[in-house]
């Protein structure tokens, strides 16, 4: 057994300690920390990632005595490693970006708890990536939903409160369907490891009469995920919870709690439930349609938003859409290309969610569309963030919006069921056109000439001073990691079909 | 139908039980009845789990007497899975709880609809 075997753990573990030891450090101490340790756990990870591509292996780690199928077990693929070093690296880039907002945004006395919740919630995510037990997963899904809400009331002003009151109710009635879609499976194949659970639902399977069963316990289980990530129509909760957060927080639910859920959702569907079950249910079919549906009516919605950040936080609910009708296709390419999208609007809705602040901060702290114009004028940097982001969203060569969105024409094309293609295409075709309608809307006001010119002259325009190093490090990471998915889209998507690969 | 129902009387019943949970945490505006609703939820899904572990006529998983067959005990997994789903289930109320304190001393109601309309007038930066 290599070293490396044990990094998943000490992921994990380190997170939990991370976590406890912020609480008694002051406020600076804490962001350093938890800067330090990050990046210490992106080189673990990147460690493993390594391991499980050269090996062409992944491996399983027994926790406790017993062995399996009844002791708990951590597993580590190309893919677990891909979405972990995902979630750390957006994790780090939000914690370098926001602070300066941080600070305004909370009490002092405060701060060093933002990052303990944020330490833990670091363990939550690190451990549904490696996570081979689905009691496991459901188990640091709440500690995930309990940190989510944390960080969102963190920034105490009513909205926020408010938010995180809806938000904590949709995730507890996802998070009750799912326990119980969870428990159905439990009771029909008596496993609670993935891969035994997948051959003994198999084996259930083959009789005909279990598939309504079957269908209606991963029914449940997907409609319970499905309000957790923003699937539609259960996204409504979205533009209050990204919109009232302070960024880090937006930035970080948006790019990476709804995709851990997401994630959990392919690790269950491929490795506990299996392909052939799941394709002998209606489940995808249903998936492919609200996919479609989500990415239309996501689009129209962002189109009537008000603020800026309902906008982006309206055009993830179209983004994770995507993702749903990608698995919806039911195919290895489908299942490729949401995946990819996972990457994608990660590293764009961080980037988008991180740079809207700063739009607003020179236009009187105000996010209405109204109030912005001219923002990116007096602010370059967050301009062109805000503009390499957008473009991405819409879908132009060069950034990973692009890619992602020929991979599922592609995916589309290779299941030659003609019903699919046609409404993969008009959905591609309608949803990039609505984008592009409210991203350069918007691109243009920010960059029209500002209504108040008069009263605050452009003199801010190249300021730079020490509080935004972090933010431009992170922005530049974020739209060199954009514009590396979209130009290199081949090499993530190998190390996916890798990783899925393995996943079998 | 009614046969099979009175059959598995247990999981019906946590089947009820979910149900009027699930309802009562979606649809009622009182936030402590949506989070009485919440903990009927999880009650059912409780109820669930360990009915699904016991074996009519075994007893708890405790060795007594040396006697170590499986046969002689129930399955003790769910039970073990209730007990950490009591566990997140006390954390979850814990939070909103502490949450709906700080909506009430906020606008003095726990009508969420109220509290809504309410947010709409305030005036707040960003």
């Amino acid at each position: 057994m290599s070293v490396i075997w044990n990094f998943p753990l000490f992921t994990v573990v380190l997170s939990l300690f991370s976590g406890v030891l912020c609480m008694m450090l002051p406020a600076r101490r804490a962001r350093n920390y938890t800067i330090a340790y990050e990046s210490v756990l992106i080189v673990m990870v990147s460690c493993v990632l390594g391991y499980t591509i050269r090996t062409g292996k992944a491996f399983t780690y027994p926790m406790g005595e017993f062995p399996a199928p009844w002791g708990n077990e951590i597993r580590a693929g190309v893919l677990e490693a891909l979405i972990a070093l995902l979630f750390l690296i957006v994790l780090l880039c939000s914690v370098l970006a926001g602070y300066r907002f941080l600070r305004k945004d909370i009490d002092e006395s405060k701060q060093n708890l933002y990052f303990s919740l944020l330490n833990l919630m670091t363990a939550a995510l690190m451990a549904m990536a490696w996570t081979n037990d689905v009691f496991t997963g459901y188990v640091f899904l709440e500690i995930l939903t309990l940190t989510s809400c944390g960080i969102l009331i963190v920034r105490e002003i009513g909205r926020t409160t408010l938010a995180a009151v809806r938000y904590m109710i949709m995730n507890l009635v996802g998070s009750g369907l799912f326990l119980l879609g969870l428990v159905l499976l439990y009771d029909i194949s008596g496993h609670l490891l993935m891969v035994p659970m997948r051959e003994s639902l198999a084996r259930v399977a083959a009789d005909p009469s279990s598939i309504p069963v079957l269908s209606l316990s991963v029914g449940i289980l997907t409609i319970g995920l499905g309000i957790k990530s923003g699937m539609f129509p259960f996204h409504f909760w979205m533009p209050d919870t990204y919109g009232w957060a302070t960024p880090t927080s937006a930035s970080v639910l948006s790019s990476l709690v709804s995709k851990a859920y997401l994630f959990l959702l392919f690790k269950i569907y491929l490795r506990a439930i299996g392909i052939d079950v799941l394709r002998q249910t209606p489940i995808l079919k249903i998936l492919f349609i609200l996919g479609i549906c989500g990415m239309v009516i996501g689009s129209v919605s962002a189109m009537r938003a008000s603020t800026i950040n309902q906008m982006v936080a309206f055009s993830s609910a179209a983004q994770i859409g995507y993702i749903y009708m990608g698995i919806g296709l039911g195919t290895f390419a489908g299942f490729n290309a949401a995946l990819f999208q996972i990457f994608a609007h990660a590293a764009t809705k961080s980037l988008l969610f991180l740079t809207t602040p700063c739009l607003a901060e020179v236009s009187g702290d105000s996010l209405k569309f109204r109030e912005l114009q001219g923002s990116a004028r007096k602010d370059n940097l967050a301009g062109f963030f805000f503009t390499a982001g957008s473009l991405s969203m819409i879908g132009i060569p060069i950034f990973a919006g692009f890619a992602a969105k020929l991979m599922f024409g592609q995916a589309a094309i290779m299941t030659s069921a003609p019903y699919k293609i046609l409404l993969v295409m008009i959905a591609l075709a309608v949803s990039s056109v609505l984008n592009a309608m409210y991203f350069i809307r918007t691109l243009i006001r920010i960059y029209s000439d500002p209504a108040d010119a008069s009263k605050s002259p452009w003199k801010n325009r190249y300021h730079v001073d020490k509080s935004r190093v972090g933010y431009i490090a992170a922005g530049l990471i974020l739209t060199a990691g954009n514009i590396f998915l979209g130009m290199f889209s081949w090499v993530v998507s190998d190390l996916i079909y890798r990783g899925l690969g393995m996943f079998l | 139908m009614i046969q099979h129902l009175l059959a598995n009387y247990e999981e019906a019943a946590a089947i009820i039980l979910f149900a009027v949970g699930f309802s009562t945490l979606l649809f009622h505006r009182n936030l402590i009845k949506k989070l009485i609703g919440m903990n009927i939820m999880d009650t059912g899904t409780f109820l669930l789990l360990a009915s699904m572990g016991y074996i009519r006529g075994r007893k708890a998983p405790i060795v007594e007497n040396g006697v170590r067959e499986v046969s002689a005990y129930i399955n003790p997994v769910p039970a073990g899975l209730v007990l950490t789903g009591i566990v997140v289930s006390v954390s979850v109320t814990a939070i909103m709880l502490s949450l709906s304190v700080r909506l009430y001393k906020r606008y003095h109601t726990l009508d969420l609809d109220d509290i809504y309309v309410l947010s709409k007038h305030e005036k707040e930066d960003r």
